[in-house]
């Protein structure tokens, strides 16, 4: 085309003109760490579900869930949502109610009675798992979606394992458990209760081709007390199992539970349910240094539990016992101070933890054990090839949510032993901090708090404490998630970019970068709410 | 406010869009099929606020009149690093003449396409802050005097920044600038000279006058649709930030106008036949030195030494922009 005097360019858009040359760092859309993922025990993709929950596509999101863990509605019931605690929403107003979310998806579920999609195809391997607890449960069905032939024995005779057995009602309805468990036997999973293993070796040769341990710790701890023989000294495990079982155990008027675990919580409630006047917890160190969890602590002072901080039992008698006053050296270890005081009391319940009761196991004497629990390794497979070992016998925290994850990574290192593999696993160690958001976009949006029964009223029975979330809550609830470190589409890089670089790709597509034009300005970086663009050199 | 604020879609209608949102409830600037009157391939720096404040406000003139639209522009950045003949980057008709009289050429457009009975179409005059506060202010004070059927949007960066960072009428006092270096006993930009180019509009009482930033697409989207429901000389002055001629990140643009507007230095208003009608309140309100100090211009009030004296009395100009346009104590959240 002819030019005009003196004139090298074209008569054109300036479309012609790649700015993008200009560029020394160039914007890169990724995937980041929120901190509510890397806190899940069971490693739920957390934002994600969230996110897709947003939308009220609460059965996709339920889907998403349950790649991971296939009890939401347990967990948003019995989980100590860990998440919660890291939320980076924390720092703006509140945590994001993940917890109430989370039951809300999963009794939305069993509302709806979606299904557990069928394997793809049969691997023809056949897993035997020992223990039908959280972990025993989460083995299997992770097994079971990977195409194996899965078998459940366990010597109770209703799966469950400590969530039927160790965890009241009042915190976990025995119509959700069921239903969720009901659910993974649904898959086509064998489960043959009343069935104690007593030999892990003969078991397997029985013809599987692995085995996964999940036996619980059962044994509660004892401790020397001195007592009169009339003294009625109860260990909380039997209590909590047998009030399951529905035999009511006697415990008198006056109950005194020892220690400060969430067994001692959960027990100290239940006699109150069960009809004694006076529940008192006595523990030997102070508040913040008990186990259990400060929302357990919270609902069972509200229902009158009284509990004695700095405190241990000295001498059992028939109607009463005597406890001693102690205090912590600068170590915060508890020392005697020689101060005494009498307890009404008619019976006294132990809660001093458990241990794993390796007489089950019968002859493994070839599995590592070291300081009462199953030693495994990163696969968490025992010493012994093919037996595979997670839950409460293995060291961790004692916590259902620990245990599904158990069963997970046990699951998934149990099909790539099977198939002679190995699984990957490189955690996202990119962690999102609050500092890195951009929290000027996030609208302040307080948590819905979930309604709780009355004290007076909830420790009369075994109603539920804690009550869900509407649908309409639940929807809020999911949007004060700020998708940290991932891409929720608010449009902000599309629309903050001086140099129209940004192309925006479609609902649940995302955006791409121009790179013909981008200049490389990081406007699209300190402006993206959610930390998840970086710049990078361009090389 | 001229916006509706969003509630509770994780970012309301602070962010540009929203999966979350309805189609009506999303700014212009997140429609994929928006006009991008200023398209890539300008030859504006790195992280230019003119650039943006630009699209922003001509793609809201193009949508509220039906893609009616002509621009007149003044010369200055805009017109440079768009138009370096032969190319250019605008989507919409558009003129340059002089530095000085781009508002009596938007007056002639205007009155031309009466004559032609094109009363459909609708002229924005632009310019940046040299053009529209200093050499073109004859102009556009004639413009608004005989209330002739323009709005006029000032880009306003507060200098001359495309011939290389000179003081402008616009430029804040302690600024420093290439012709008021930070030297001397009052280092920087003097106090108590300089215009305030909306008060200046408020007092020719023409329709409708209104302050808007980069930092609030909504807002400023908003006001431009307004503006264009008037008939008569209508002026908007837009605060665009410069990363060359303020010495900031080029990423900071949009966090240094949101700044501006949170510490009460630009207060964000709109006044219709000279009164003020409503203001922007601040959400989140932070001194005057958490603005200053991510600009190089102002470096001097904080090293070597800091000089509070000035610290203070820029302070006191935003305290007393708070009061005047009442920009704390309404309802607070947004």
């Amino acid at each position: 085309m002819e030019k005009p005097f003196a004139i090298t360019l074209s008569v054109e858009s300036s479309l012609a003109n790649h700015t993008g040359s200009w560029r020394v760092e160039k914007p890169e859309y990724v995937h980041r760490m929120p901190p509510c993922n890397n806190a899940c025990p069971a490693g739920e993709n957390i934002q994600n579900w969230l996110y897709i929950a947003e939308d009220g596509s609460y059965e996709n999101a339920w889907h998403a869930l349950i790649q991971e863990n296939p009890f939401p509605a347990i967990m948003g019931r019995v989980c100590y949502h860990p998440c919660q605690d890291v939320c980076n929403r924390s720092f703006l107003d509140e945590a994001v109610g993940i917890n109430s979310v989370e039951r809300f998806l999963g009794d939305h579920a069993i509302e709806k009675g979606w299904k557990i999609p069928a394997p793809d195809v049969e691997s023809g391997f056949k897993v035997l798992i020992i223990g039908a607890g959280p972990a025993g449960l989460s083995a299997a069905y992770h097994l079971r979606r990977l195409g194996h032939d899965v078998t459940v024995r366990d010597a109770t005779h209703a799966p469950g394992g400590m969530m039927r057995y160790g965890i009241p009602k009042y915190r976990l309805p025995r119509e959700i458990l069921d239903a969720e468990i009901n659910r993974i036997k649904e898959m086509g999973i064998r489960f043959e209760m009343n069935t104690r293993v007593d030999d892990v070796h003969v078991a397997m040769d029985e013809g599987f081709d692995a085995v996964f341990l999940a036996i619980g710790a059962q044994l509660s701890k004892r401790a020397y007390i001195p007592a009169s023989e009339a003294a009625r000294i109860m260990d909380a495990i039997k209590v909590l199992h047998d009030v399951e079982e529905g035999n009511q155990p006697l415990l008198g008027r006056k109950v005194v539970v020892y220690g400060g675990g969430n067994t001692a919580m959960d027990v100290a409630r239940t006699a109150k349910r069960l009809g004694a006047e006076e529940a008192v917890i006595v523990y030997r160190r102070t508040r913040d240094k008990a186990p259990a969890n400060d929302l357990e602590i919270t609902e069972a002072l509200e229902e009158g539990i009284l509990v004695k901080w700095l405190s241990t039992v000295n001498h059992v008698g028939q109607h009463e016992l005597r406890i001693e006053k102690m205090e912590l050296d600068e170590k915060g270890f508890p020392q005697p101070t020689g101060e005494f005081e009498t307890l009404e009391a008619d019976s006294l319940i132990l809660a001093l933890g458990q241990e794993v009761d390796f007489s089950l196991l019968g002859n493994s004497a070839d599995l590592d054990v070291v300081d009462g629990t199953m030693t495994v390794d990163a696969t968490m497979m025992t010493s012994h090839p093919g037996i595979f070992a997670g839950g409460d016998m293995v060291p961790a925290d004692r916590t259902v949510t620990t245990g599904v994850g158990h069963g997970k990574k046990a699951a998934r290192n149990i099909d790539a032993w099977l198939r002679k593999s190995t699984y990957e696993n490189t955690k996202n160690t990119d962690l999102v901090t609050y500092e890195q958001l951009n929290s000027w976009y996030y609208t302040d949006a307080p948590h819905v708090v979930r309604e709780r029964l009355e004290a007076s009223r909830r420790a009369k029975d075994f109603s539920e404490v804690v009550k869900g979330l509407d649908e309409s809550n639940a929807l809020y609830e999911a949007r004060r998630c700020m998708s940290c470190g991932n891409c929720f589409e608010c449009d902000n890089c599309f629309g903050v970019c001086p140099d129209n670089a940004i192309i925006k790709l479609g609902p649940g597509k995302g955006f791409e970068i121009n790179l013909d034009y981008c200049k490389g300005c990081g406007i699209c970086v300190s402006e993206c709410p959610s930390s998840s663009i970086v710049m990078v050199a361009d090389k | 406010m001229t916006t509706t604020p969003i509630k509770f879609y994780q970012v309301g209608s602070f962010a540009v869009g929203n999966r979350l949102l309805s189609e009506e409830d999303r700014s212009i600037q997140s429609d994929p099929n928006r006009t991008n009157a200023l398209t890539s391939g300008h030859r504006a720096c790195q992280g230019c606020g003119e650039a943006l404040g630009a699209r922003y406000a001509l793609d809201a003139a193009m949508r509220a009149c039906n893609d009616q639209v002509i621009a007149v522009n003044a010369t200055g950045c805009l017109e440079v690093f768009s138009t370096p003949y032969p190319e250019s980057s605008w989507r919409i008709p558009w003129l340059h003449s002089l530095f000085g009289n781009a508002p009596a050429v938007a007056t002639g457009v205007a009155a031309a396409m009466k004559a032609k009975g094109r009363t459909d179409v609708r002229v924005v005059g632009q310019g940046g802050d040299g053009a529209t506060v200093d050499i073109g202010f004859g102009a556009l004070s004639g413009m608004f005097e005989r209330n002739d059927d323009v709005l006029y949007i000032c880009y306003d960066n507060e200098a001359y920044m495309n011939t290389g960072v000179q003081r402008s009428g616009a430029t804040p006092p302690a600024a420093r600038t290439a012709t008021t270096q930070a030297v001397g006993s009052a280092p920087g930009n003097v106090f108590g000279q300089g215009k305030n180019l909306p008060r200046i509009a408020m007092a020719h009482e023409i329709p409708y006058v209104a302050t808007a930033s980069v930092a609030d697409l909504r807002d400023l989207e908003a006001k431009v649709t307004k503006a264009m429901s008037f008939r008569g000389a209508r002026y908007i002055h837009v605060l665009v930030p410069c990363p060359l001629g303020w010495g900031s990140a080029s990423c900071d643009t949009i966090k240094i106008a949101r700044l501006a507007t949170q510490s009460g230095l630009f207060p964000v208003f709109e006044a219709e036949s000279g009164e003020v009608t409503s203001s922007t309140p601040i959400r989140k309100k932070v001194d005057v030195e958490e603005y200053l100090k991510l600009q190089l211009r102002y470096a001097h009030l904080f090293s070597p030494t800091r000089n509070d004296a000035v610290i203070n009395h820029l302070q006191e100009m935003a305290d007393k922009n708070i009061r005047r346009y009442n920009l704390l104590n309404q309802s607070s959240e947004s």
